[in-house]
């Protein structure tokens, strides 16, 4: 029997494929060279899509303009971007659709999609929304997953976290100005041609040919102070959302160290598993969501082995090895928002010997009272040189105060560097 | 050996020392007024006149960063220059703390190095205390006189300037002692840092304290010393405290190159300003298309009769202001006889009394003062200290008076001293109603502060801005933010014309983006009217029909509005005969405050008792009638009341197996009689933690990590402290992922802090571990697992299995019961409230808003106002299931959208949503909550909560609802 309901929602535009082949899709950018591969992906799948580059402050006043100012920065910042895109002049308002990603937990993050609508709506009602999830959210306006999708989607994240990985290790050494950017352009078109020409899957090959690109790179011997960032995934990674973090760092001198997109996707994955160990949940989904891990963990393995062999650059993190590490801060039923993983990233860092962090959150981030700003005591009293700051960013938040802070952890770092050789 | 230069650019000041061979030879201490570059330069030539020679130099500071960038000079972080400083002179200080003009700072040097700043809040830092003092009308070393006097200390917010100044108007207008307020304001700067800064660590050992306020101010330095608890030989106040920075930069430099002080200078000389601040248009064009701005605005000013020569009737108004005290005299046909608009020095009473003397005096009987009524917070005290006729609510004042300029008016923004008020009118009345409770960037006061911190005077500065031809665009958030904004465009070289027209923006956006919320000028609708102090700022005015892109009106007497509209409303309603105090009553009237508290239950509220000459006696600060000294109105129509007391209920007693302790907060406020239930069983003494309130809150704040979570999360580190006081064998407080299923949502979360705040407890207080503290992952609806969980988690107690499965459905049980029973009382408040002809009020929010400390005691005011009062919970259930368009996946925000519905269609239901500051989620639901409401032509209220204790606006947006309510009712 159909459930009587007050029906209260509005009749939004919705996806149906045939837009597939007249609607252009924009997607707001998070991570540049990840996307670029990504955008290539759903070209081969036949969608139009755009990965949008806008970032002027003109994005940040149209996002402040249309979201509740107690909403967080990364959705104020993806609605800025969609809504100055829309505003350009640039897209054929009767033919552009929007993408956004929905994980679906119990962070308020998995709101952005009606908020999305809601803004986009009042100035353009005939624009679709479309969510790109794995968890079977709505179902009337959502991108097709068909599983060989997924495993594109997969490889391409391997991809690009390998040439994120490889460039920060050289971009800060290298001896000839420019070169680790033409080592990393090479890479990226080497991924996105293996989509083209459906050899995707050699992963292998793939790898070791983008860590051979890098290697091959000439650099100095130098030592710089590592800085791990981490922290809400769109800040972590967004240029827009933290003022270009990484290009801060390498001013300063600094090797980023950034850690891989793969591992907040394997979270996701684990939280599904952890849920029925901890709360005997629905023991098919586990299972599934199982052998997709073993399939993934497979592919990560041999690529830190890869890494290892080549010996040019400090390895991957292993997800399991992140585990443990979440295991020795906090539970791993932590799981809304970034959840479990920010402590085990930084903890995984500091083992590493990347002691300095900057920890990148929106303003008032529920999941980050916890995981993050909660954590820290119990981080610093497990490693004597944890140096952590944790660095709201917020649409008024300055630039100058937040580089004040990073620059008053570097100058830790720095003494601290100065201690440990001596 | 080359001489060391440090030279430290603060947010207000710039400190310069010179040291040859280890001793400090030369230093000076100036205000930079955002001149930066000239005060660098003059204080410079003074040390090359002085000493002329070669220096190896290091800029540090907040604003030296860009001065650094620029001239090329080395940069030293302004902490570490501290540390070099502290290292250097007192090798065996424990922790330092600093603060500046903006910033604030604790270095822990033994037992872990750590530094740590303020982040984007810098409430509790220099600028904090300046705006204090502005605000009592002090200077700031008059401030810390007062404070040394001090008797008492008030609880004021230490968070944030804002939070502050929304404790200390109402102190002021209450009456309350000067020296108590502003001892008060120090002990707030003090458990700022303590609590904001700290975050869990404990400040002790040998504890030096630097900058220029911890030098200059002795209550400030006495409120640390005492709250640390510091003895005199671990409290250090350095002789050059307020260089310190400047001392350690000097000495960071000893590697670097030395440089001719001449090339210093030029170095500077040649910092040319950056094209990085973004700028917006000029406000005016030119002069003329000033004028034309000027004529059309005169075009509303109201005439005036002489009051020296008037006789007959006339009505008076008076608006009791947060900052100031406006009174209008007014004849029949609305001519202005008196007027008069004061900053009322914390004393508005004195200022009413004075000018009402005035008015008799000047009008030697020829008047004939019909009636009187009184508006603003400080309705009350003056209602009744001049027995005037009328006391009505700002809001409807202003609508009052904004009608008589446009029939037609609908959409009224006033901007005054500290808040900004914005309605709609729809069919005549109050639509919705939107006040800054969160913010006070973009009001009067913060552009006054402004001013004088670039020491001016509000005229002069704003008249700057009129033809500023590249106005700084300064954001529009919290003047916290604003300043750091400011001070990145000051560091960018912008001149104070640019920043006086960018500060007028800023306002006008924080205002229509911020407190409206409008998403485009066309939202706020056709005829605007503006008012308040604020808007008589041409600069501003002009910014905002910029920023509409529309011609409002601004009435010549914008400032004076609210009184204008009380005295319209006297008229209006003007009875046989007056009951305002004559001439004579008025020569004898003396008055005098007294601060106490109220004994009339155990919640002690402060209160304060104004006592007239004539032996009448004024109350304010009282939450209920009791405090009043009136019977308190009976609580039998409050669910709030009865859920209170029908909670404890589900303690039954139990056995000798141990106790364990159970928070009270978050969570625990709904599940309290599960646990009860299920430990009980099991044989186990249940111990509750102590009653919330701000003296539980403070125990615990040394241990609370954010200090932008909401305040139940942070009252709970008091709740653990008392539980650990207790003695109890361990505290039981579970991580919830999933809330109960009540089936109305896609999924049933908990928020991530009522989820896992156990987590961030464990994680931050030392006396917390493994055996005290149990915290199992549990998932309620899951029986089989959570029994396996709870069996693990309670291994050494020996308790078994069936026994707990069996005290698992025990505890259901008085749940089932629990929520049967507040349901059978709202079907009773229902039908009685109905009978009674009464207006009920569905008060929603989460469970644990049910806490007094919490909410407030609304529930009691709402009942002192003749209401009903209903929970979310206690109704949800009566309607049908909701459909809305956020995703709908907690199980609180569920029931929040079908008491949203539920509201929406019944007769004399109105709803208030409770919502904590901070609280991310309620951005979400409370939009959807607005939805419901107004699709079904109903009002939506908001009230925000924090740790603010301040009921004064809260008692606007609901008398203002039930104005609305009752405007509406008598229409239809």
């Amino acid at each position: 029997m159909e459930e009587k309901f007050t029906d209260y929602t509005t009749d939004y535009p919705k996806w149906d494929n045939s837009m597939k082949s007249t609607h252009k899709i924009l997607i707001p950018n998070m991570l540049p060279w990840h996307f670029l591969v990504m955008e290539e992906i759903l070209k081969t799948e036949g969608y139009n899509v755009e990965i949008l580059q806008n970032e002027s402050r003109s994005v940040i006043d149209e996002g402040l303009k249309h979201v509740h100012n107690d909403i967080c920065y990364p959705c104020l910042c993806v609605i800025g971007q969609y809504i100055d895109a829309l505003k350009s002049g640039k897209y054929d308002l009767d033919k552009t659709a929007l993408l956004i990603t929905q994980t679906g937990g119990g962070c308020r993050a998995s709101n952005y999609m009606s908020l999305i609508r809601k803004a986009v709506y009042n100035e353009f009602p005939k624009i679709p929304v479309l969510s790109l999830n794995f968890s079977g959210l709505e179902k009337s306006s959502s991108m097709e997953m068909p599983l060989k999708l997924l495993f594109k989607i997969m490889y391409s994240v391997f991809y690009g976290d390998s040439i994120m990985w490889c460039y920060n290790q050289t971009k800060p050494y290298e001896n000839e100005e420019g070169a680790a950017d033409i080592a990393r352009d090479k890479s990226v078109k080497l991924a996105v041609d293996s989509f083209k020409n459906e050899t995707y899957k050699k992963y292998k090959k793939i790898n070791a040919e983008i860590i051979k690109n890098f290697a091959a790179v000439e650099r100095r011997a130098e030592k710089k102070v590592k800085v791990g960032i981490v922290g809400e995934i769109y800040v972590k990674y967004a240029h827009l959302g933290n003022n270009n973090l990484e290009g801060f760092l390498l001013s300063e001198n600094c090797e980023p160290v950034v850690p891989a997109l793969m591992d907040f996707l394997l979270y996701c994955v684990v939280n599904v598993i952890n849920d029925r160990k901890l709360y005997g949940h629905k023991a098919v989904t586990a299972f599934v969501y199982k052998i997709l891990y073993s399939y993934v963990r497979k592919r990560q393995k041999a690529i830190i082995k890869q890494f290892e062999e080549d010996g040019n650059f400090e390895p991957i993190h292993d997800f399991e090895h992140l585990r443990s590490c979440a295991d020795k801060v906090i539970n791993q039923g932590v799981k809304m928002g970034e959840g479990w993983l920010i402590p085990a990233e930084i903890a995984a860092l500091a083992e590493t010997g990347v002691c300095n962090v900057v920890c990148a959150q929106p303003f008032g981030c529920l999941p980050n009272h916890i995981a993050g700003k909660g954590a820290m005591r119990t981080l610093k009293n497990m490693y004597e040189n944890a140096n952590i700051v944790a660095v709201d960013y917020d649409p008024s938040a300055t630039k100058v105060n937040q580089e004040n802070r990073i620059k008053l952890m570097l100058a830790t770092a720095r003494e601290n560097n100065g201690r440990i050789n001596n | 050996m080359t001489k060391l230069l440090g030279i430290d650019v603060g947010s207000t000041t710039v400190k310069v020392t010179v040291i040859e061979n280890e001793n400090i030879i030369y230093k000076t201490y100036v205000r930079h007024f955002s001149r930066i570059k000239d005060t660098v330069l003059s204080e410079l030539k003074a040390v090359c006149e002085k000493f002329g020679g070669s220096y190896s130099v290091s800029i540090t500071g907040s604003a030296g960063l860009g001065l650094s960038q620029r001239s090329g000079l080395n940069f030293v972080q302004e902490v570490q220059a501290a540390f070099i400083a502290i290292r250097k002179f007192y090798p065996d200080a424990d922790a330092a703390v600093e603060l500046g003009g903006e910033d604030a700072k604790i270095i822990f040097i033994t037992g872990g190095t750590e530094q740590r700043m303020n982040g984007t809040c810098a409430g509790g830092t220099g600028a904090f205390i300046d705006q204090m003092a502005t605000l009592l009308n002090l200077s700031v070393t008059e401030m810390d006189e007062y404070a040394l006097k001090a008797e008492k200390t008030y609880p004021i917010a230490s968070r944030c300037g804002v939070f502050a100044k929304s404790d200390v108007q109402p102190l002021l207008n209450q009456g309350a002692r000067k020296e108590d307020i502003a001892a008060s304001i120090f002990q707030a700067v003090v458990d700022q840092t303590v609590s904001g800064l700290a975050q869990g660590r404990r400040i002790k050992g040998k504890v030096i304290f630097l900058g220029g306020p911890l030098y200059f101010l002795k209550a400030l330095r006495k409120a640390f010393v005492d709250t640390l608890k510091l003895s005199e030989e671990n409290a250090l106040f350095p002789e050059n405290a307020p260089n310190f920075m400047s001392i350690g930069a000097a000495l960071a430099s000893v590697s670097v190159e030395p440089l001719e002080i001449t090339e210093i200078i030029e170095k500077i000389e040649n910092v040319r300003e950056s094209d990085d601040i973004v700028t917006g248009e000029p406000l005016f064009a030119d002069k003329e298309e000033y004028n034309e701005f000027v004529r059309r605005h005169r075009a509303t000013d109201l005439s005036f009769a002489d009051i020296a020569s008037y006789s007959g009737d006339c009505y008076l108004g008076i608006d009791s202001g947060s900052t100031t005290t406006k009174l209008i005299l007014i004849t029949p046909d609305c001519r202005i006889l008196y007027s008069h608009y004061q900053s009322n020095n914390g004393q508005p009473l004195d200022v009413v009394i004075s000018k009402l003397k005035e008015i008799y005096k000047i009008g030697g009987g020829r008047l004939n003062i019909r009636a009187g009524a009184v508006t603003g917070y400080g309705e009350d005290l003056i209602k009744s200290a001049i027995k005037a006729d009328f006391g009505i609510v700002e809001t409807v004042a202003h609508f009052k008076a904004a009608l008589h300029f446009n029939p037609d008016v609908d959409f009224i923004i006033d901007i005054g001293g500290q808040d900004i008020k914005c309605f709609k009118i729809k069919n005549g009345a109050i639509d919705s109603i939107m006040l800054n409770e969160a913010c006070s960037s973009g009001c009067g006061s913060f552009i006054q502060t402004f001013a004088r911190a670039m020491g001016m005077e509000i005229d002069k500065f704003s008249q700057q801005g009129l033809f500023a031809r590249r106005p700084v665009e300064l954001g529009s958030r919290c003047t916290v933010f604003m300043n750091s904004a400011v001070k990145q465009a000051q560091k960018e070289g912008a001149g104070v014309d640019d920043i006086s027209a960018g500060l007028s923006s800023s306002i006008v956006k924080n205002a229509v983006y911020k407190v409206i919320r409008a998403s485009g000028a066309d939202e706020l609708g056709e005829n605007i009217v503006v008012q308040g102090g604020t808007f008589l700022n041409d600069a501003v005015l002009r910014a905002f029909e910029k920023e509409t892109g529309k011609n409002v009106i601004r009435p010549g007497i914008a400032g004076l509005m609210g009184a204008f509209g009380a005295a319209l409303y006297a008229m209006e309603n003007a009875p046989e005969k007056s009951t305002l105090s004559g001439e004579k009553e008025l020569e004898d009237f003396t008055y005098n405050s007294k601060s106490t508290n109220c004994r009339g239950c155990t919640s002690n509220c402060s209160i304060n008792i104004i006592t007239f000459s004539d032996g009448r006696k004024h109350i304010s600060g009282n939450k209920c009638e009791r405090g009043a000294g009136l019977a308190p109105a009976s609580d039998e129509l409050d669910i709030y009341a009865y859920k209170q007391s029908r909670l404890k209920e589900c303690l039954k007693g139990g056995g000798a197996r141990g106790k364990v302790g159970l928070p009270l907060q978050l969570g625990m406020y709904e599940q309290l009689p599960v646990w009860a239930g299920f430990f009980e069983t099991l044989g186990f003494e249940v111990v509750l933690s102590d009653k919330s309130s701000r003296n539980l809150y403070f125990k615990g704040q040394h241990t609370v990590a954010s200090d932008t979570a909401c305040y139940p999360a942070k009252l709970i580190h008091g709740h653990i402290e008392s539980l650990l006081e207790k003695g109890v064998d361990f505290i039981f407080m579970p991580c919830e992922s999933y809330n109960i299923d009540e089936h109305c949502s896609s999924n049933h979360y908990n928020c991530p802090i009522v989820a896992y705040y156990p987590e961030l407890l464990k994680a931050n207080n030392d006396r917390l571990n493994g055996e005290n503290f149990i915290m199992p992952y549990v998932d309620l609806n899951m029986t089989k697992s959570a029994v396996k969980t709870l069996y693990t988690a309670l291994k050494r107690f020996g308790v078994k299995k069936r026994k707990i499965a069996k005290a698992l459905s025990e505890g259901f049980l008085r749940l089932e019961q629990y929520k049967t029973d507040v349901k059978a009382k709202a079907d009773e408040i229902l039908y009685k409230a109905e009978k009674q002809g009464k207006q009920i009020i569905l008060l929603a929010g989460r469970p644990y808003h049910l806490d007094a400390e919490i909410n407030h005691s609304i529930n009691k005011l709402l009942t002192s106002l003749n209401l009903a009062v209903l929970s979310e919970d206690s109704v949800f259930e009566k309607t049908e299931k909701v459909r809305v368009d956020v995703l709908n996946q907690w199980t609180y925000h569920a029931r929040l959208y079908r008491a949203a519905d539920f509201a929406a269609k019944t007769k004399n239901v109105n709803l208030v949503q409770l919502v904590s500051f901070g609280c991310g989620l309620d951005a979400i639901t409370s939009d959807e909550v607005r939805a419901i409401l107004e699709k079904n032509g109903k009002l939506y209220t908001q009230i925000k909560i924090d740790e603010i204790n301040n009921l004064g606006v809260v008692k606007i947006r609901l008398r203002s609802l039930l104005a609305a309510v009752s405007e509406s009712q008598r229409k239809n």
